[in-house]
Order: C-alpha cells, then structure tokens, then sequence
C-alpha cells in the first residue's frame, strides 16, 4: 500500500501552480489567450488556397484592409494556406467593377484571385452574432446541467456511504480542474501552433472529461467497496488502499489510450491532429487528477478541513465559533 | 459446459453474424452504406432565420413548412444526391447538400425569396425631397407622397449620381418613404425624386391585379435565345396570367417594361408588340438564367429568410478526413489488440474477439438507425473502445487478484465479473448521463457535431458494456471447460 493521500499537500501545491499557470495562459492579457473559433465569436472563417507559394500573410491583411475588413485575423497553416476570420460576411453587396449584386465571399474571391493568381476555398464557415450568442449560452447550461446531473447520480450511487453528496461534488471538481489544465496547456501551445477552440475542441473536451470521470468513479469504487468492507479503518488508510488497488488498472488503461493517441498524432493526419492534442493531454492530467486531486479534496472535506477553510474566510463565522 | 452459456455463445454468434452481413452487405433494408456527415462527404450547410411578421404562431408555423416544400422542391432541381432539409423550432429551416461544393449558387438559388414583378414606368409625377438623404438612411422625408405607393421604385439625382430604390413601407401621416438598407443617396434638400416604375396592374372581371411571378405555368425553362445568342427564361402564363399580360403589353407598345426580382430590376426591355401567353426575361448570366427558371418553377418563398449559419467544406476535405479517421481508427485498434494479448494472454484475446463483436454490433446500429458519422463521431467511437476494454482490464485486474488469493480460474472468473460490475456500472452510467445532455443541448444548439458526439457515444457505451459483461464473461467460462483452464498463468499477467 502506498501512501498517496499523506502526499497530499504536495498534490494541492502541484496542481494549484499548475491552474494558476493554466489561468494565466487562458486569460486574454498581453501574448496569451485562446484563439476562439467563429462559433462563438461570429463572424465568418475562410481556408484560402493559392496556388502561388509567395502570398505573404503581409499582402492579404492589406488586401483585406482594402476590401474595407481591417479586422480580419490571419493565420498562415500551411506555405500556400491561411485561415482568415472577419466580421460577418453580407449576403449582397455591389461589386465595384462590374456593378452587379453578389455575394461578398464572391467578391473577396475574385478581388484576391485578382491580386494572387488563382486560388480555392476549400472551406468556409459563417456564423450570424445572434446565433453565436445562443451557442455559447446553451453550452454553458449544458455544461452546468451536467455536472448537476452527474453529482446527482453519484450521490445515487454512492447512498450507502455517508456524504455522498460530497463524491458527486469532488468528481466534478477534479473533472473542472483537468479542463482549466487543458484549456491552459491548449492557450499555450496555441502560441506556436495554429490552434483554434471550436467545436471538434469541444467534442475533445467532452470526450476527456467522459474519460477523466471514469477513472475518477473506478476509484471511488474501491473507497466504496473498502469502507463498507470495514467501516472502522482509518479514513486515510481507505483511500491509500483503494488507490493502490485500482492503481494497475488506472495505469494500464491510461497507458493504452495515451499510446493510442500519440499514435494517432503521429499518423492520424491534419483533421484530427488538435482533436488528438486535447486527448493526449486529458489523459495524462485526467489521470493524475482521478488518483491524486479529486481523492485528496474528498478527504480534506471528510476530515472537515475544508469547512475549517471556509470559516476562515468568512471572519464572522469563525467569530462566532470562538 | 453449462447449457446457459451454451445459449449464450449462441446467441453471440447468430448477433455476430447478423451485424457483420448488415455491415457487409451494401443494400440491406433500404441502407445502402453508412450516412457520413457533411465533414466527411464534404459539402454545403445552410441554416437560415425566417423572418416573420405578426401572424399566429400556428400561421408562421405553416409558412415555414411550405417554404420548407419549397426549398425541398428548389433543391430536388439541383439534382444533389440526398439532400437533408429541415425546420428547426421556432423560426429555422437548414439546408444540408453533402457532395456539393458551390455555396454561392446553393445560396441564391435556396434562400432567395424569388418573388417575381412586372412594373411599367411612370411619368409625369415628381415630388421632392425636403431633408437630404444619407448613406444607409432608410426612412426619407418627402413633400408630398401623391403619386407614390408601396412597391414603386423611384429615382433621385441623374447622371452618374442617378440612384434608384423600391418603397417597401410608406407612413401618409409623417410623410415618409421606408427603403431597403444601404441607399447610398447623399445629396442636397430640394432634388426632386421621379416616380419611374409602378406595378403593372390589369383587370379581370373589373378588379385590378399586379402582374406578377405567381401567374406562371411551372414550365419556365432557361434557354438561349435565337437571335440574340443571350441566355434567357421562357415563359408561359396561365389564363389570367395571359389576361393582365395581353392588356398590358398592349398599353406599353413602344415603352419598356420592367422586370423585378425581389425588388431588384433584372430586365427592362421594350415592348414591340402586344403578347398574350409566352414571354421570356433576358440580362441573366446562365447560371442566373438557370436558378431563376428553377425558382419560377417553384414558386417564390412566403416569408423572407436571413442567412445564419453557412458552411461549406470541400469534398476532397471531407475525404481527407474519412481516411484520416479510419486510419485512426484502426491504428488505435491494432495497438489495443497487441497491448490487450501481450499483457492479458488468453483473457486478453477474449476481451479482442468480444471487441470484434463490439465493433460489429455498433456498425450496423449506426447502418440501421440510421447514425449520421462525423469527425466527433469517430472521437467518439474510439472514446467508446477505449471504455470497452477499459471494462475488460477492470475485470482482469479483478481476476488476477481473485487467482492471487488461489481461487481456481472459474470461480475467479465469477467472482471477478460480478466484483467489477458496480464500477464500470456507475462509470458508464455517468458518462452515458453526459451523452443524453449532449444530445439534448447539441439539438438545441443545432450544434450537429455535438449531438452526434452524445449519440454515438451513448450507443457505444451501452454496446460495450453488454459486450464486456456478457460476451467476454461467456467466452472465458466456455474456456473453463478446456484444458487451458489448467494453466493458470495463462490469463493474468
């Protein structure tokens, strides 16, 4: 049996810096920041091809000045590729050669194959604000009914135990803890890759958190199990039990999917390759956080320090107490 | 061998061969291949907000609907493979054309509202303009509305400042027109505005009609004409059509008249002679010419729509990111299968053959349902093998401890089984609970990648978990029966 949760200190140390870190690196101050897809600023989102290898990213901000979109955000991905997100594009505007009513993809089309020489847009994605606002609310109520949901069932789940309330709160912490790392890690790397949060960042959010709470809930199992095996051991030696116990098969099942994904960032190609950034990443922190920080917030609140905390803070309680 | 288990492997074995022949087999039950998202066939999505006036929820509801059928009837035009149109509550209709790459035509011909007008000019009547009008004003003063009336087009300044617009509202109490956004006229109090076109109005049986597109047999056809060599549309009026038609090209010999879609003048051409029943609209480009006969044909659309959505992906993207994906796919599957035999040995190769039954079941559900797959829904296939054999070393770490204490390999096999269940129980069920929200909220969002993701997963959570309690646990009690049952260490590591 190994003592991990003596090693507790250390773990709330350990991931404390390392969520300061994260914050730092997500918030939007100075170089930092994440790179937000158009699905929730709104806006439109062009992949331009030339065929020419000697566009510069330069030349097109100035060309797109000129087409009167001085905000547009140019990112180079490949020698002959950029990305550009813009305001919303108009359904009709007047195109000032010929006269005619077209699209202003159109226009921005054949004003820059004029400039550049021939060139294909293989993708393009437009979103209006009004929708762009509706999706990042209802992703945030998703998310928050979710976890709802989920401390509910656990609660369920874990009735015979005392506080079982309290496993449901501690799985959604430590599920909150690996999305600010991933999300900071992402901010991070996105300074030397072209990394954007849309919706594949999303769904690869989502998959880590459906991973990390796995790993979470096999855990609790055992501290489930062990304590209702015998109700009277230490509550430290429960937990250190329990971890060291599942410790095999958290190890082995996480070692399976990391090869996975670093196979897969290897081979797997463009497509997939942030989707497989975010996964590779998850498992590693959702991992650590399943054995170290959720286990570790659980017996802090069981042992009563957190509400010692709490009292803390709040200076008229802890007044009354004394 | 217990007879049970025996029913069991059967029942294993019949599903197998079901799933597979479903998968393998390319039309079976009106499926032919798996539905693949627009992100891997590549394509055009269009989603559109109705704008609607102050009807009855129930009215707008049934405007939707027919514009709906007629974008449906637009879209079959077009000749796309599978075309997916649907409405979206309240105001919402979206518009999926997989395997189609231009999004500029797919826009004007879909979302246009394709109203048709015949207008004839005016003469004579003048009033001017007592404030001047600036760029993206709407709203313009006038003098004197008398002579004017909604749906008129009139015109300010002349030379090359000469700038026309068509009144979509009027206010007779404060002297007002109401114009579409962005006139651009920036000129001095005092110009007068000429009222230049009027609507065309003829009468039957003593009322008056404005001609318009909704008199048209649905047999226009683009075309080119024979003298000219300029792409047109023919036309052909129904009865009263011909009526109004026949009056007032009668009245207008020598003087043009004025073709207007929506609002926009496309052609003006002199009448040289009184026309009854046919008739053609020339100043189109072809690929206009052909959207134009399309949308006549089907008559335009009762309410105004505003993009919101639009994307399109190329369908060589699309067919990168299939190959990508399967690639993948069978990358991550090879490294289970080696990992799982290395380490697990013969339990391991049992958890492979329940995965293979796995992957099976889970590929004719999706051929069947049928699931659409995307890029997220890969994710979420390889998130659900991944809890599959996680289920399995779940087990086997149980089973080995079970051997370790010296039970004999059946009775740590059961006691293994029915140890692990509650945890992979409640793991999957938590996450099965974050599928059904994402499903819900990826529906509500008209966030497809989302609900795909939840929809897949879900399915594959459940599948998996039959098949890591059942089918792994039948196959390894079927081996109790075997002489390998004897060499132990053959299934833990």
């Amino acid at each position: 049996m190994i003592d991990f949760m003596g090693k507790r200190k250390w773990f709330f140390i350990a991931s404390g810096v390392l969520l300061l870190l994260c914050i730092v690196f997500i918030l939007p101050v100075g170089p930092f920041g994440l790179t937000w897809g158009v699905e929730f600023t709104s806006g439109s989102s062009l992949t331009v091809v030339f065929e020419n290898d000697d566009v510069t990213q330069a030349d097109l901000l100035a060309e797109m000045a000129a087409l009167g979109h001085s905000e547009a955000v140019i990112q180079k991905t490949e020698a002959n590729e950029f990305i550009i997100r813009l305001n919303t594009l108009e359904e009709s505007v007047q195109d000032p050669d010929t006269g005619k009513t077209v699209s202003e993809l159109e226009l921005i089309h054949t004003t820059l194959e004029d400039k550049f020489g021939e060139l294909d847009i293989p993708s393009s994605y437009g979103i209006s604000p009004s929708l762009s606002k509706s999706v990042a609310r209802n992703a945030t109520i998703a998310v928050i009914v979710a976890s709802i949901a989920m401390i509910i069932y656990i609660a369920w789940a874990f009735r015979k135990l005392m506080h079982s309330v309290r496993y449901g709160f501690c799985a959604v912490l430590g599920l909150v803890h690996d999305v600010i790392v991933v999300l900071g890690i992402y901010a991070i790397l996105g300074n030397a890759f072209p990394l954007e949060v849309n919706m594949m960042f999303i769904a690869g959010i989502l998959t880590v958190i459906g991973y990390s709470i796995n790993n979470t809930i096999v855990v609790f199992d055992r501290i489930r199990e062990n304590f209702l095996k015998n109700p009277n051991a230490p509550i430290e030696e429960t937990f250190n039990r329990a971890i060291t116990e599942t410790l095999s098969r958290n190890i082995n099942t996480s070692f399976l999917v990391l090869l996975v994904c670093v196979a897969l960032l290897a081979l797997g190609g463009d497509t997939i390759r942030d989707f497989m950034v975010i996964l590779t990443v998850g498992v590693i922190v959702g991992t650590y956080s399943s054995i170290a920080i959720a286990t570790a917030l659980l017996i802090e609140w069981e042992k009563g320090s957190l509400g010692r905390i709490l009292g803390r803070l709040n200076p008229r309680r802890a007044f009354a107490r004394s | 061998m217990g007879r049970r288990n025996i029913i069991t492997l059967a029942i294993i074995v019949v599903l197998f061969a079901f799933s597979v022949s479903v998968v393998a087999v390319t039309d079976i039950f009106g499926r032919s291949g798996m539905t693949l998202g627009l992100d891997l066939k590549g394509g055009v999505y269009l989603e559109y907000q109705a704008e609607f006036g102050n009807e009855s929820a129930a009215d707008n509801a049934g405007r939707l609907e027919e514009t709906k059928r007629i974008i449906e009837k637009r879209v079959n035009e077009l000749g796309v493979g599978e075309p997916d149109i649907y409405t979206m509550n309240p105001d919402r209709i979206v518009v999926q054309l997989p395997g189609f790459a231009d999004i500029e035509g797919a826009k004007s011909l879909v979302g246009s509202t394709a109203e048709l007008i015949f207008r004839e000019p005016v003469t004579g009547v003048s009033t001017s303009l007592v404030g001047s009008v600036n760029a993206s004003d709407n709203v313009i003063a006038v003098a004197s509305t008398s002579g004017f009336g909604v749906g008129d087009v009139f015109g300010v300044g002349s030379g090359s400042t000469a700038e026309t617009q068509t009144i979509v509202d009027m206010n007779q109490a404060d002297m007002t027109f109401s114009v579409t956004p962005g006139f651009d006229y920036d000129h001095a109090d005092g110009e007068s505005i000429v009222n230049q076109w009027t609507p065309a109005i003829g009468l039957i049986d003593g009322e008056e009609y404005v001609l318009a597109g909704k008199y048209l047999l649905p047999k226009c056809l683009a075309t080119v004409d024979q003298t000219s060599n300029q792409p047109i549309v023919a036309f052909e009026w129904n009865d009263d059509g011909a009526m109004l038609f026949s009056q007032i090209t009668g009245r207008l010999v020598g003087q043009p008249l004025g073709i207007f879609l929506d609002n926009e003048l496309i052609s003006a051409a002199t009448v040289k002679t009184q026309i009854g029943a046919n008739g053609q609209i020339d100043g189109l480009t072809w690929e206009e010419a052909e959207n134009l006969a399309i949308q006549l044909n089907t008559g335009a659309l009762p309410i105004t729509l505003h993009e919101v959505r639009t994307q399109k992906i190329d369908p060589i993207l699309g067919a990168d990111s299939l190959h990508d994906g399967l690639v993948a796919g069978i990358i991550g599957l090879a490294l289970i299968f080696i990992f799982m035999i290395v380490y697990y040995k013969i339990s391991g190769l049992m958890a492979c053959l329940a995965l293979l039954v796995y992957g099976a079941i889970v590929l004719a559900i999706f051929k069947l349902m049928p699931v659409t797959l995307t890029m997220s829904g890969i994710a979420a296939v390889v998130l659900s093998i991944g809890m599959a054999v996680d289920a399995n070393v779940l087990i086997f770490e149980r089973i080995k401890e079970e051997l370790r204490a010296g039970k004999s390999l059946g009775a740590a096999i059961e006691t293994g089984f029915s140890r692990a269940w509650p945890a992979i129980r409640d793991s999957n069920f938590t996450t099965i609970i974050i599928c059904i929200i994402l499903f819900w909220f990826g529906d509500a969002l008209g966030a497809a990648p989302v609900k795909g993701f939840g929809l897949t997963l879900g399915i594959g959570i459940l599948v998996s978990m039959l098949t890591a309690i059942i089918v792994t646990r039948a196959f390894m009690r079927a081996l109790t029966f075997t002489p390998l049952a004897k060499k132990v260490k053959l299934f833990h590591p």
